[in-house]
């Protein structure tokens, strides 16, 4: 039974890496950055709801939906401001420009919200689930993250295939040189990539503070990089291939941490990354670029 | 010609180090260095190190390592665990220091060149995150190391100290998460000022030769540079464990500058690794004094104006940005192409009338 | 004995044959060109030559010795140098580093030698400053041997191009358009430029070109290339007049 609640554990933490990674999956995908601040988007979702839920005492519902707004109106910010200037420009200069937001962010977070760790309230109110005869729990956390998870993949898999802005996002991705010369607002799209990422990170940021209920400035910088781990595992620019990838890297994570050992965790993480780099360098679902001569 | 000039420029960089150990070891003769100004000596040589190490890769490669103190982590480890070892074997503590940093350094750069193998067939993003990767692989790999001596030898285990079986002449010295204690605190300013002098030179001398050139040119046109018989994956790697070695001599140092060495995220996490990249891009990428000047006033300036401390790394965080829009973003570079070309013409204008 | 002797080379992507039973030869000091419309394949077979693409087919023989299948690195010590269509220099060295460079497998010492500064580091940077200067001065770019090479104006971007692949001390030299994007005058120049340069190193020269009057200036020998297969090679004004290749270029 203990295995089975490992497993169920680490597929709820999965979910909230796949979320976490479509941000990062979509932008690499269509902007063709690793935006490594979208990390620290989760930690200022996660204070936006501490905000409004724990002092200004408001209902759970209106803290997500506060984080969201704030979160969306950051990364289209973000982007306006520090990326989309340094479009064209060599991937060390915008990753460089990427670590200095997630400083930035990370920082401001410190000078407003101090070092020491907050209580986070769980947003989530459903009771936990007992089964088989109160052997195997099931938190609502776990129950709540799961489903959350499985909606968005559905909804943001329609919206790519079914509406215009969608279409636009996948010619974007194929090329940004024939997209903006069949009419796509190539600079719109991108902008919308990040807005949706962002509050997808806020969404992730109520998830992953209520399962893990202690909130810092630097919250979000492991998960997210872990979270791009589970993204490159899946194969970059693939919805399903984040889906894959975070389920993937929870369980594992969670199962090393039962029966190897919790210190090694993170070490065992980053080597499936760096075998799934050597061995297949795009990823389980993703696709070959070539360099043109 | 133009090979005195870089000769210039380089003796100006070992000139200002120089000068800034005279007028340290000058004002603390005359008793004017607070002890907190003291504590900071040898931080200060480290990150310099760090800093002009990490350039190398950074700056001349133009590959982006995250991972540099996972290196500074391995020389640390490395050199503590010698002097430890040899206690009982060379009673000088300067020796086993000096053996110490030997070892430090190529430990570092073995592991540079096992983890470059693989690291550098990956390209820009992939190859920072796969370093950012292997340095927290290497923290968390010596927090769960115990590894103690006794008289049949060595004996390592990864569970804890009792799994270790030491019989009763045996010491532990790697104790997992409470890594290495009681390392002789021998690390000086004017040793940090030597081992920084000596980074310098292998840098500024490796960039200004042949093989530079080469890691230069690989870093401006990979494809260029196979069309010319250049070795890429050679000259790569080389660069790349080079780097890590001065990052392990910096570990070495900093190991000999506390009386306790543990492997945790503060001492070499990612956000270490990272720390020194700012340094590095603030100095200015592939400026080797400008890592100098940059590690040394950003390391010791907030701890010097201790209001400042608060809001430092704020400010680093802006500056960063600021500074990466304006050097690389296309329009500021034509911005600037089109200002100077006015300032040009503005000049031989002049000059005419 | 032939300079280049490429015979049935082959090479496919995804299905696509991109260059089909190719077959050329070069002999040594002449002065070949290889035309066609654009996506015949003519750069395609460039990098086949060079070791960018192994190919599916067929063999490469360079002076008699077997290339085929060889990395970039092996063939350009083997004895094949290149230019590039869209120009790849490095553009944060100098114009003088830039064929030091190309000078890198012919004036070795080594990293430690050049780390602790020892006698062949001089040594040998004085032999390679020198060299240098003399193939810039051919080039006439040795009064800006110390620009950074990105400021050059084109023209001379491309002229640099072609002095670090002579550099590397090449048996045949490949350029791939090395007149596109220069006006009238500055073409009339390059071919001077070329001309010279086949004098003067006895240089074997195979070259891409658009520029028809570049084309039919200097090489002595062409081979039309259309949708990846030969359609005509043989002697310039030959070739040229062929009803054929006139069709390949303005259709039907």
């Amino acid at each position: 039974m203990s295995f089975l609640s490992y497993l169920i554990n680490g597929i709820s933490l999965g979910s909230i890496y796949a979320i976490i990674a479509l941000g990062y999956t979509m932008v690499y995908g269509i902007a063709r950055m690793l935006n490594f601040a979208h990390g620290d988007i989760i930690m200022v979702g996660g204070f936006a709801i501490f905000t409004m839920v724990s002092t200004l005492g408001m209902a759970p519902m209106v803290g997500i939906i506060t984080a969201v707004f704030v979160c969306t109106l950051l990364g289209v910010t973000i982007e306006f401001v520090a990326y989309r200037p340094l479009r064209g420009a060599s991937s060390l200069a915008v990753l460089i420009t990427a670590i200095g937001v997630s400083y930035l962010l990370q920082n401001l977070a410190l000078l407003i919200f101090g070092s020491n760790a907050r209580q986070f309230t769980s947003v989530v109110t459903i009771s936990s689930l007992k089964l088989a005869g109160g052997r195997l729990s099931i938190s609502g956390e776990t129950i709540v993250t799961i489903a959350v998870c499985i909606v968005i993949m559905i909804a943001l898999t329609a919206f790519i295939n079914k509406t215009r802005i969608g279409q636009a996002m996948l010619a974007v991705s194929e090329d940004k040189g024939a997209a903006a010369l069949m009419g796509i607002n190539v600079n719109r799209t991108i902008a919308v990539t990040f807005a949706i990422g962002s509050a997808l990170a806020a969404v992730a940021g109520a998830l992953l503070c209520s399962t893990y209920p202690s909130l810092t400035p630097y919250t979000g910088s492991m998960p997210g990089i872990k979270a791009f781990v589970a993204a490159v595992f899946g194969g970059i620019g693939s919805i399903p291939g984040a889906l894959l990838g975070g389920i993937i890297l929870g369980v594992v994570e969670n199962l090393s941490k039962a029966y190897i050992s919790s210190q090694l965790s993170d070490a065992i993480v980053f080597s499936m990354l760096i075998v799934i780099l050597l061995v297949r360098p795009t990823g389980i679902l993703g696709k070959k670029i070539n360099e043109k001569v | 010609m133009k090979k005195n000039k870089i000769l210039i420029q380089n003796s100006i960089t070992y000139a200002m180090v120089i000068g800034f150990w005279a007028i340290v070891q000058g004002l603390s003769a005359g008793g004017h260095v607070s002890s907190l100004m003291k504590g900071l000596l040898v931080p200060l040589c480290i990150y310099a190190i760090l800093a002009v190490s990490l350039n190398l890769t950074v700056g001349i490669l133009g590959e982006l390592s995250l991972g540099h103190a996972g290196f500074m982590c391995v020389g640390a480890f490395a050199g503590a665990f010698f002097t430890r070892c040899m206690e009982n074997v060379m009673p000088s503590v300067g020796a086993r220091f000096f053996f110490a940093l030997i070892l430090g350094t190529a430990v570092a750069g073995v592991f540079g060149i096992l983890i470059g193998i693989p690291v550098l067939r990956l390209k820009g993003d992939y190859l920072a995150i796969v370093t950012l990767a292997f340095g927290e692989i290497i923290k968390n790999l010596i927090n769960v190391m115990y590894i103690g001596k006794d008289a049949s030898g060595f004996h390592f285990s990864i569970k804890d100290s009792l799994s270790l079986g030491l019989d009763d002449t045996g010491v532990v010295i790697i104790k997992g998460a409470q890594g290495i204690t009681g390392t002789p605190r021998a690390a000086t300013f004017t040793i940090g000022i030597l081992l920084l002098l000596i980074t310098l030179a292998v840098v500024q001398n490796l960039i200004n030769s042949r093989t530079g050139r080469a890691i230069m040119s690989i870093r401006d046109n990979r494809i260029a540079a196979e069309s010319i018989g250049i070795n890429v994956t050679k000259y790569k790697l080389m660069a790349f464990s080079i780097s890590a070695a001065l990052a392990g001599m910096a570990g070495v140092l900093y190991a000999h500058s506390l009386s306790t060495l543990a492997a945790t995220s503060a001492n070499f996490g990612y956000n270490k690794s990272i720390l020194i990249l700012v340094f590095v891009v603030l100095g200015g990428l592939g400026n080797i004094k400008g890592s100098v000047i940059a590690a040394i006033i950003l390391t010791a300036l907030p701890e010097l104006l201790r209001g400042l401390n608060d809001y430092r790394m704020l400010i680093y965080a802006i500056v960063l940005i600021v500074m990466m829009l304006f050097n690389s973003s296309p329009k500021a570079i034509e911005l600037r192409a089109v200002f100077m070309e006015k300032m040009k013409h503005g000049k031989s204008a002049a000059k005419e009338a | 004995m032939a300079m280049l002797e490429v015979k049935n080379l082959g090479i496919s992507f995804g299905g696509l044959k991109a260059v089909d039973n190719f077959n050329v030869t070069i002999e040594e000091g002449e002065l070949y060109g290889l035309i066609g419309p654009n996506g015949a394949g003519k750069t395609t077979v460039f990098n086949l030559l060079t070791g960018v693409y192994k190919p599916d087919l067929g063999s490469i023989h360079l002076d008699g010795k077997n290339i085929t299948g060889r990395k970039t690195i092996e063939i350009n010590q083997d004895g094949i140098a290149r230019t590039f269509q869209n120009i790849r220099l490095f553009k944060e060295l100098t114009v003088l580093d830039n064929v030091k460079a190309g000078l890198h497998n012919h004036h070795p010492y080594s990293t430690i030698e050049g780390i602790f500064r020892l006698p062949k580091y001089f040594k040998v940077e004085k032999e390679m400053n020198e060299r240098a200067m003399e193939l810039l001065k051919v080039f006439d770019l040795d009064g800006e041997y110390d620009y950074k090479a990105s400021n050059l104006p084109y023209g001379k971007q491309r002229k640099l191009e072609i002095a670090r692949a002579l550099a590397t001390e090449p048996k045949l030299l490949l350029l791939d358009e090395p007149a596109a994007g220069m006006n009238p005058n500055e073409t009339a120049e390059l071919m001077e430029t070329i001309r010279f340069v086949r004098k003067e190193f006895h240089m074997t020269i195979l070259l891409i070109e658009h520029d028809m009057k570049l084309v039919s200036g200097i090489c002595e020998k062409l081979t039309v290339l259309n949708f990846g297969q030969v359609l005509t090679q043989g002697e310039t004004s030959e070739v040229l007049n062929d009803k054929r290749v006139i069709t390949a270029y303005l259709g039907e």
